[in-house]
Parts: structure tokens; C-alpha cells; sequence
């Protein structure tokens, strides 16, 4: 049985793994009071000859106990919950210097345009590719996620990202990749026959390596 | 205050013998109409599962032949390796059978129809005509789902969840008739369901007997009221929804289509409108039988009955404000990501408080270890697991990286498996003298409780590490991608376990039939337990009553003092002295 969490490679992966862990100790704590308490009671109080069970209808400060520290622990969770959220995938939450992508989902692969070395979408230098979505090292990057036919899903385990591309909607990813290296990138959402196959990668270059990268792509392209 | 009503058609009836076709085809008495959709649904309950063994096999051994599966035909698995498409269809009607056609119809089509009427003191339901009718539009649905797998183009591959536009347009998916007919037999379904509904909430407000008040009522019978106001409410919804679907594959329209102008996150938004109150549909009902069987087999009052109620009735209005959860990461407005986590955070209270007092009931008990108090225990341990895996997802960061994972499918198991199916043997194993006048064996029942416990969480706690992993739902092939590949041998024990725990369900299967035709001659209560139902003969005759019973109890007065047995029934004339107990004023 595994537990723990495969390397994270973003820079919200970290806040993201710490709540699992802090659930996983929660619910850990839950898990084990219940089962074991079963397990107890199911062998304490099994019957035996000559024993009457406990005529009672149960007791208002054991119900106010177990109704209460639930309702805090969530209400704890909840609030914990609420700022990484607004972080990673809040209305405003997209980093002002991130370097701009687009990313047609369609069945059953990845289209994806490059800014180029201009770094911004729209102008003449971008490129698309498929399949492959080639990124800088420690610099936030956002992508315009969008559908063509069905519903896919975005999902880049390494930097806990997905994100639904929705047909007739344009919706905001970012993300900042902590470590240069190649990561997978999959559909996560039922998109038909080819729908296990639609996978990707994404490269993440070292900031030097990426500007000559790009550059040599632009270039290759205009000729 | 108690209403009691008798139509006097059954007064008539139960004097002379009715033809075979009006007694167990075309029924009106609730018995027979509970029975046969025991029947109905188990048939799909092992459809149902013999499609998981199938995806079973393809997850752990992708690409390789199944041994038998060579008779399927060519568009299916040609010689017997499975086709994308049709795995994509098998994961679709997976779910479907299991949620549709048989945990849904198990817990509120068998045991609304086989219990309300017997446990309140009624002698039928307030509509008995439009409970016959009730099943005999469930079976039409059944038969349109099964035939889905026979037409061009194969069944319905949208998931059982049907997102739009995959499921709205045959050019994206391939399916062609098999998508219509799913979507007419869930419609067809649901009018099966509200009918059914509209019978028990009108049987329970009217129908019960003298003395049964509100709060005497059993907790089953509380569930499975609170239940069908959230069928009556909910399943219209579906229907709606699938019509529109329907509209928009047949007719042109595009309420899901974002190129004439709709929007696909509007299918979701009503089908999981419909959809999560549809998950405590299935899991209330199971809730409120294990309460009663925990009492029974601790011999002791449920620990604190209204706080029990009260739970319910919270679970399901809160069940109408949490849809948003399954929608995080769909790009609905991540603001409202925030209002569906805070109310999805709260559904853990009213849990935790049945939970605990499942626990309190067993606590200074004098536990019977019976069939049906092993699965009933075995409910509790699963749900729990189910439930606290649910505070994962719950936790909208938390859920960007295990939504649409295996940690979902370990899940949605623990609560459905774990929960409402071992609540399901637990009932049918309780119940099943009354039902058919016979006992089932308790040596077989507790080899298949053992048997299916042990390989239950063999084979679904693991997919808890697969979701940690990443590891996608829903698909075909996960040796595709490489962070995939190390999961493999996982993958393998998971389907070796689901083979076994498939295989154990023979024992029940023997035991079920078996025990219909020569299990033991079952006495009126052999439980030993307080409801009205074990009052009258097993099986009870057409009418249940011989008089119109008088109730003086609550329904879980195990081991009360000055009472020589250790339980009494809720009919039972005898008084006793009723002492104050710590906190809480003891039920009359």
C-alpha cells in the first residue's frame, strides 16, 4: 500500500501534498478510533450466558462530543483548504508575468501554441505543436485551455494540475514547474475510443536552453 | 397523528385464492412486488458485476485474450481481446446496472415495497395498482438497457455519467441507438421510481397503525421516507435532463452544444443536481436497515434514536447543496469551488453522528453475532472508509489531483460496496425468512460474509494507491503511459482479488436459491425482534394483519428492565417501567 504522494514538480504542489498529508492524518485518526472501537466492542460485548446488555437510549454529551469535534476538524479543513485554492486555481490567481500558451484539446490530441520568442500568443512568431508543450524552468506559464469537440481533461501529475477543456469555453491553467526534465501530460476525462492513448508530454527547459529552443523553432518555421 | 386507512378490497381477497398470474405476475400485494424486484435486481447485480470482471481483466492484462470472451462477437472483442469502444461501453453499463438497476431498485424498490407496509401496520400500500405498475415499467427499462448491447454501434460509451457532448453526438462517440436507448430506459425508469415514491410517502404519512407515532417509527422506515421524498424530488431531474440529451441527439436541438448555442457544463450541472442526491437515495435506505439490525444483534435501543433522525433528515438536505464537488475541476466559477467544499466538509457531521451511534448501540451490548449483524458491522467499518476517503476530494485542492483517478473509484466502491451492498446482505439475509418462510443457511452465509469481506478490501483498498499514483479512471490501456507502469503488478492483485470476490458470490447465489426450496421452516420471528412484521406468519398472508395492530413501544426496547425476554415486541401489550437514562428522556 502507498501513501505517499509521487514527487510534485510546481510550486503548489508542495501546498497541495501538505493538505493530503494533513487529511490523511485526520482521517487516519478517524479510521483507526472507529475500526479499532468496533473491533473492541464486537469482542467485549459479545454475548455470553448470564449477561443482560445496558438498557439505555444513549446520552446528550457523548452526541454534543462526536458532533462537534467532526463539525470543528471540517471547519478547520475547510478554511485550510479555501487559500490554496484561491491560489492555485482562484478568478485571479494567474501571475501577471506568466508567459502565455493555448491548448486546443481535441480527439485525440494536444494542440499546443508556443509564444515564441516574443513571449506573447497572437503574433507572428508563435508556433504550434502537437503533443508537446515546451516550458521554462521556475517561470509561471499560463495556459488558454479550450475543446474542440468533447469534454478532455488537462492533467499533468507531477505539477498537480487538471483542469476539464469544455467546448465553447477558454479557461485559465497556470502553473510554475520547479524542475527542468520531462513530465506526462494526460487526458483525465472519458473522451471516446482513443481516450486512453491521449497522452502528451511536456518539457520543461532551463531558462537559457528554452530561449535558444525557441528561437530555433520560430526560425525554422518562418523559413 | 395516525391515520389508519383499509381498503376493504383486501378484506375481500384474503378469503379466497387469487390465479396464479394476478398472485406473483401481475401482484398488487406489496409482498409479491418487493420479491420480484429482489429478483429482478439480483439478476442485474450479477450483470453488473460480471462487466467489472471484464475491465478487471483488461486493466491487469490489457491486449490479452479472455478466456471465453472469444464467443463475443467481432465489434465487441474479437477473438476475446477486448475493443476500445466496447471497453468504453463496459464501463458505462457497469455503472449503470449497479446504480440504476440494482443497489437503487435493492434498497428502495425490494425493501420500501417488502417493509413500509409491515412495519407501520398496514395491511398494503396506499396505491397497490400503481405499485403493480411501478415494477412492470421497470422491467420494459430493463429490458431496453440490455438490449442497447445488441444494436449497431454498440451501447452507451459516455461513462455512466453521460457528459455532453460525447453522449450528445454520435460523430464524437460512435454510438449510435445505444445511446437513445439508454436514455429512454432512464426515463422509462424514473416514472417507475416516482410512482414508487409517491406510494410510500403517502403509505407512511397515512397508513400507519394506532399508536405508531413519528417518533416509534423504525429507522428503516424513517431512511426510506426521507428516501422517496429525495426520489420524488430528484429523479424528475434526470428525467428532464435525459429528454434534452434525447432532444439533442434526435430532433436537432442544442441545449448541450456549444455550437448552437448551449453549454455542455449544464448537462452536469442537472445531472448531478439529480446525482448526488441519487448517492444518499443509495446509501440512507442501508443506513436506516442497519440501524435496526445493529439493535437486534446487540440486543440493545439503538443509541440516540432521534439524533439518528435528525441525521437522516440533515444528510438529505444537505445532499441538495453539495452537486458542485464533482464539478471542481469541470471549469465551473472556482468561487462557487468554495461554497460546495464548505457544504460538502459539513455532510461529515451527521455521518459521524450514525457512525458513533452505531458504535454506542454495540457499546455494553450482548452482540449475537448473526449473518446479518456480521454484514451489518462490516457496513459500518466500509462506510466509514468510504466516508473519510471522501474528505479527500472534498478538499477542492486536494481534489485537482486525485478527481477522475482511481481514489474516486476506491471511493464511490466503499460506499456503494461497502456500504450499500454488505447493507444489502445484512437486509436480505434478515429479512429473508419473512420473505420466503424458510432460513437460509448460517454456515454458508458466514463463509460468503467472510469470504466477500476479505476480498472486498483486497480488491478496492489498493485502488486507493493507484489514485495516489495518478493513475486515471476510464481508461483502456494504462500501460500507455509511463508513469503508469510501475502499477501493473497492483493492477494484477486488484483483479485477481475481483475474480475471487466475483467467485464468492456463489455461495450466496446457492445459499439464496437453496434455502427458497429447503432451508429450515422459519418461525414467525426468528431474531427475536421487535417489529411488527414478526408478528404475522412468514411468510405473512395477503392483507399482513388478522386485525388492525396496536402499537405501545418504539421499535428498539431490547433488554428493557422488568421484562423477562430480552427484547419486546413494538405490539406487545406489556408495560415497563421506563427509567430516566443519563441526558436523555428514554423513548415511551
Amino acid at each position: 500500500m502507498q501513501w505517499i504522494l509521487p514527487d510534485g514538480a510546481s510550486t503548489f504542489a508542495g501546498d497541495i501534498d501538505f493538505l493530503y498529508y494533513v487529511i490523511l492524518v485526520i482521517t487516519g485518526i478517524a479510521f483507526l478510533v472507529v475500526e479499532l472501537g468496533l473491533l473492541w466492542f464486537a469482542v467485549k460485548y459479545r454475548a455470553r450466558p448470564g449477561r443482560r446488555a445496558t438498557y439505555t437510549h444513549g446520552s446528550l454529551r457523548a452526541e454534543i462530543v462526536w458532533t462537534a469535534i467532526p463539525a470543528v476538524s471540517v471547519v478547520v479543513l475547510g478554511l485550510m483548504s479555501g487559500g490554496v485554492w484561491n491560489h492555485v486555481k482562484g478568478r485571479d490567481s494567474v501571475p501577471a508575468e506568466a508567459l502565455p500558451y493555448r491548448v486546443l484539446a481535441r480527439q485525440f490530441e494536444w494542440h499546443v501554441t508556443h509564444p515564441g520568442p516574443d513571449g506573447q500568443l497572437d503574433t507572428p512568431d508563435d508556433f504550434t505543436i502537437r503533443n508537446q508543450l515546451h516550458m521554462p524552468v521556475d517561470r509561471p506559464i499560463v495556459v488558454h485551455l479550450a475543446a474542440e469537440d468533447v469534454i478532455h481533461s488537462f492533467f499533468v501529475p507531477a505539477f498537480r494540475v487538471k483542469q476539464d477543456a469544455v467546448p465553447g469555453m477558454e479557461i485559465p491553467v497556470w502553473f510554475e514547474a520547479t524542475k527542468a526534465g520531462r513530465f506526462e501530460l494526460a487526458c483525465a476525462e472519458l473522451c471516446g475510443l482513443g481516450h486512453y492513448r491521449m497522452g502528451a508530454e511536456v518539457m520543461v527547459h532551463a531558462a537559457d536552453e528554452f530561449a535558444s529552443w525557441t528561437a530555433a523553432q520560430a526560425a525554422a518555421r518562418t523559413q | 397523528m395516525t391515520t389508519v386507512a383499509h381498503p376493504s378490497e383486501h378484506a375481500t381477497h384474503a378469503g379466497h385464492e387469487l390465479p396464479f398470474i394476478r398472485k406473483y405476475i401481475f401482484s398488487t400485494d406489496h409482498k409479491i412486488i418487493g420479491i420480484q424486484f429482489l429478483l429482478m435486481s439480483l439478476v442485474f447485480l450479477f450483470v453488473g458485476g460480471l462487466l467489472a470482471m471484464l475491465i478487471r481483466w483488461q486493466q491487469a492484462y490489457p491486449g490479452a485474450a479472455i478466456p471465453g470472451a472469444a464467443v463475443l462477437p467481432e465489434t465487441m472483442a474479437p477473438g476475446g481481446i477486448l475493443l476500445p469502444e466496447f471497453y468504453n461501453s463496459l464501463v458505462t453499463m457497469h455503472g449503470t446496472f449497479m446504480i440504476f438497476f440494482a443497489i437503487m431498485p435493492l434498497l428502495v424498490g425490494v425493501f420500501g415495497n417488502y417493509l413500509i407496509p409491515l412495519k407501520i401496520g398496514a395491511p398494503d400500500m396506499a396505491f397497490p395498482r400503481i405499485n403493480m405498475w411501478s415494477f412492470w415499467i421497470a422491467v420494459p427499462a430493463g429490458i431496453l438497457m440490455l438490449a442497447g448491447f445488441f444494436v449497431e454501434g454498440g451501447h452507451a460509451a459516455a461513462g455512466w455519467t453521460s457528459y455532453a457532448p460525447l453522449s450528445a453526438n454520435p460523430e464524437f462517440s460512435g454510438v449510435y441507438a445505444g445511446q437513445k436507448l439508454w436514455l429512454l430506459s432512464i426515463a422509462i425508469l424514473g416514472l417507475s421510481s416516482i410512482l414508487g415514491a409517491t406510494n410510500y410517502i403517502t403509505t407512511v404519512v397515512n397508513m400507519r397503525a394506532p399508536g405508531m407515532t413519528w417518533f416509534r417509527l423504525p429507522l428503516s422506515i424513517w431512511a426510506l421516507f426521507i428516501t422517496a421524498i429525495l426520489v420524488l424530488l430528484a429523479i424528475p431531474i434526470l428525467s428532464g435532463a435525459a429528454i434534452m440529451l434525447f432532444f439533442d441527439q434526435t430532433i436537432g436541438t442544442h441545449f448541450f452544444a456549444p455550437a448552437g448555442g448551449g453549454q455542455p457544463l449544464l448537462w452536469q450541472h442537472l445531472f448531478w443536481y439529480f446525482g448526488h442526491p441519487e448517492v444518499y437515495i443509495l446509501i440512507l435506505p442501508a443506513m436506516g436497515m442497519v440501524s435496526d439490525i445493529i439493535a437486534n444483534g446487540s440486543r440493545k435501543p439503538i443509541f440516540g434514536y432521534h439524533s439518528m433522525v435528525y441525521a437522516i433528515i440533515a444528510i438529505a438536505f444537505l445532499g441538495w447543496v453539495v452537486w458542485g464537488h464533482h464539478m471542481f475541476q469541470s471549469g465551473m466559477n472556482p468561487t462557487l469551488g468554495m461554497g460546495f467544499m464548505i457544504s460538502t466538509l459539513l455532510i461529515a457531521v451527521p455521518s459521524a453522528i450514525k457512525t458513533f451511534n452505531w458504535m454506542g448501540t454495540m457499546w455494553q451490548g450482548s452482540i449475537r453475532f448473526h449473518v446479518p449483524m456480521l454484514h451489518a458491522i462490516s457496513f459500518v467499518a466500509m462506510f466509514v472508509i468510504g466516508g473519510l476517503s471522501g474528505v479527500f476530494m472534498a478538499s477542492t485542492p486536494v481534489d485537482i489531483y486525485i478527481h477522475d483517478t482511481y481514489f474516486i473509484v476506491a471511493h464511490i466502491h466503499y460506499v456503494l460496496f461497502g456500504g450499500s451492498l454488505f447493507a444489502l446482505f445484512a437486509a436480505i439475509t434478515f429479512w429473508y425468512p419473512k420473505m420466503f418462510g424458510r432460513m437460509m443457511s448460517p454456515f454458508w452465509g458466514k463463509v460468503h460474509w467472510l469470504l466477500t469481506f476479505v476480498f472486498f478490501n483486497l480488491t478496492f483498498f489498493p485502488m486507493h494507491s493507484l489514485g495516489v499514483y495518478g493513475h486515471m479512471r476510464r481508461i483502456y490501456d494504462p500501460t500507455q503511459y509511463e508513469f503508469l507502469q510501475p502499477l501493473m503488478g497492483l493492477n494484477k492483485f486488484i483483479t485477481v482479488s475481483a475474480l475471487l470476490l466475483f467467485a464468492s458470490q456463489a455461495i450466496f447465489v446457492v445459499n439464496f436459491i437453496s434455502s427458497w426450496f429447503r432451508g429450515a421452516k422459519a418461525p414467525d420471528n426468528p431474531w427475536e425482534d421487535n417489529g411488527l412484521e414478526w408478528t404475522v406468519a412468514s411468510p405473512p398472508p395477503h392483507g399482513n394483519f388478522a386485525g388492525v395492530p396496536t402499537v405501545h413501544h418504539g421499535p428498539y426496547e431490547f433488554s428493557a428492565p422488568g421484562v423477562a425476554e430480552d427484547y419486546l415486541p413494538q405490539s406487545s401489550p406489556a408495560r415497563t417501567a421506563v427509567p430516566r437514562t443519563e441526558g436523555r428522556r428514554a423513548e415511551p
